[in-house]
């Protein structure tokens, strides 16, 4: 450093980095720490925590709620990541050509996703309502006498799953059309004059390419939809009859309704540590999926 | 030649049928909130339902208003999604500077603990999280609400790699001069920053702006604390039936977000697109 000595520096230090540091020690770092703690103990927010070692997990391996939310927060994802993917693509690659209006349409297939998730749970339920729902009136005039929609206990998480891809789809497609436009024309061009048709210059060309931008897609859907909880708060409340709940709802309603914080930690702990192998797992199979140009 | 045209234009025909519809799944609800938003509470029932509200009411909008304080709701989410926000973008930004340019012995551990961070969700510290601001009294105030959002390992980081874009002979040159840290930082790099600035911002007030299960936890007891997602949350737990009611509300809560967008849409769009070739 030009002119600057060491205790300066180090005043620089301090004042530049340390309300970061302390704000991130003080409600990530600390609280992660602390999901460790209380995990290990029976706590209802009121006594005080008494330690019980490893039983709260010990409990939650034979825990069917906690189970179901498990399979149902894997069930939301099996469903929602494929929906918001395809659809996603689809509207990149309709948008990724020089016709006149694309901003416009790009525009209002993106508004969603400013939207809040508790406004468009709200939306979809109403469209989704089984009775005077717009969703189930217009099945009605094709002849298709639609479900339950969240008020049955088989229609109720796939209603989630279409609410939530419905939200995202425009994020997706913004990602993936940024990736698209990376992509050289000259390409497109070569493949062309070798006669290559439209299916063959996607399958061959966009989609190896666009491979980076995918598994962004991938690696942020997979750790967002992990914690999937606004939408099923306001669309179903985990109903009817559990047959929605996930997990995150489950560690809300332990420590606030059931008043037992230390096993609300341990499922937590258990989210997390799923969050991380399966991220983990991603950046491995990578290398045999990804193509960086 | 002529086919040629006549096949070039079906297939223009074709992707604007396209578009439209997808316009139409992706707008027609909302346009359909405020239709119904519109409607009187018989209107609303009706099979079919109409397509255009019949009578117009504004009842519901007032009804809203006369049962919860909406516009406070509103003003503290404007309030605290700014200031989260700002307090974000400083904090990052400093941070960043310090982990771009100043060497310092442990400089490279402590970034691998703001990139670690990055793989904490707030979902799953929400417990100890909200034991900790109990301790310190903060249960159902601004703070509470605003504090667990100041840092963001996510902007840090997005904040570092524009200032190791920099040129190094940028603020050299400005020490020369007999500039410090601080001038160099204000004035020098940061306004050279724009877009990972504005990406930032836009992502940050975004998730302010549609956070739901933290205001919930942290305001549950106070309602001139709570946020737009939670009140609208609970319009609908006493409006459960009259749909009319609960769209009118989510107009309410939307219409600030969606006047904004119409003018930033672009810039917004360009902000996401930039994480996605970049991050």
């Amino acid at each position: 450093m030009v002119g600057v000595s060491g205790w300066r520096k180090a005043g620089v230090i301090i004042v530049f980095l340390s309300p970061s540091l302390l704000a991130l020690l003080a409600f990530s770092i600390g609280p992660m720490i602390g999901t460790g703690w209380v995990s290990l103990h029976e706590w209802n927010l009121i006594r005080p925590a008494r330690f019980i070692g490893l039983d709260n997990f010990r409990e939650l391996w034979h825990d069917e709620n906690f189970h179901r939310a498990l399979r149902n927060t894997l069930y939301y994802l099996v469903g929602y990541i494929p929906l918001v993917t395809a659809g996603g693509l689809g509207l990149a690659l309709l948008l990724n050509t020089r016709v006149k209006g694309v901003a416009l349409f790009r525009a209002f297939y993106f508004l969603p996703v400013v939207t809040s998730w508790v406004v468009v749970a709200l939306l979809w339920k109403w469209l989704l309502n089984p009775k005077d729902g717009l969703v189930n009136w217009m099945l009605g005039l094709v002849g298709i006498d639609g479900p339950g929609w969240w008020t049955s206990q088989t229609w109720a998480m796939p209603s989630v799953i279409l609410a939530s891809a419905w939200k995202d789809l425009g994020f997706v497609m913004v990602i993936l059309l940024a990736g698209m436009q990376t992509i050289p024309e000259t390409l497109y061009e070569a493949a062309m004059i070798d006669g290559a048709g439209a299916w063959r210059r996607l399958r061959s060309i966009t989609l190896p390419l666009l491979t980076p931008s995918l598994f962004f897609v991938l690696v942020i859907s997979l750790i967002n939809g992990f914690q999937v909880f606004d939408q099923v708060w306001v669309m179903t409340d985990g109903g009817p009859a559990g047959s929605s709940t996930v997990v995150v709802q489950q560690i809300v309603k332990n420590t606030f309704d059931y008043g037992r914080a230390g096993y609300a930690s341990a499922q937590s702990v258990v989210l997390f540590v799923i969050i991380l192998l399966v991220t983990a797992i991603q950046m491995r199979l990578q290398k045999k999926w990804v193509f960086y140009g | 030649m002529a086919e040629h045209t006549i096949r070039s234009r079906q297939r223009t025909f074709g992707r604007y049928s396209v578009l439209l519809f997808g316009a139409v799944v992706m707008i027609g609800p909302f346009i359909w909130m405020v239709v119904a938003s519109l409607k009187t509470d018989t209107d609303i029932q009706r099979i079919p339902p109409g397509l255009l509200p019949n009578p117009v009411t504004g009842a519901n909008y007032t009804r809203v208003v006369d049962t919860f304080p909406f516009w406070r709701f509103m003003a503290n989410s404007i309030g605290v999604s700014l200031a989260s926000t700002l307090l974000q973008l400083i904090l990052a930004t400093t941070a960043a500077y310090c982990f771009a340019r100043i060497e310092f012995r442990g400089r490279n551990g402590l970034f691998g603990l703001y990139l670690a961070t990055m793989m904490i969700p707030q979902q799953v510290v929400i417990v100890p999280l909200f034991i900790e601001m109990r301790n310190l009294h903060l249960i159902n105030t601004y703070a509470g609400l605003l504090l667990p959002t100041i840092v963001s390992s996510f902007g840090t980081f997005l904040m570092r790699q524009a200032f190791l874009a920099l040129p190094k002979e940028l603020d050299e040159a400005a020490f020369v001069d007999g500039a410090g840290h601080l001038r160099v930082f204000f004035r020098i790099l940061l306004p050279l920053t724009g877009p990972a600035l504005a990406t930032f911002a836009v992502f940050a007030f975004m998730a302010s702006w549609n956070a739901f299960l933290w205001p919930l936890v942290i305001t549950s007891g106070s309602q001139s604390h709570m946020t737009l997602p939670v009140g609208l949350a609970q319009l609908q737990g006493r409006f459960s039936t009259n749909w009319n009611v609960v769209m009118a509300g989510s107009v309410m809560s939307i219409a600030p977000i969606v006047a904004f967008y119409a003018f930033t849409q672009r810039w917004v769009i360009r902000s996401v697109a930039f994480t996605g070739t970049k991050g």
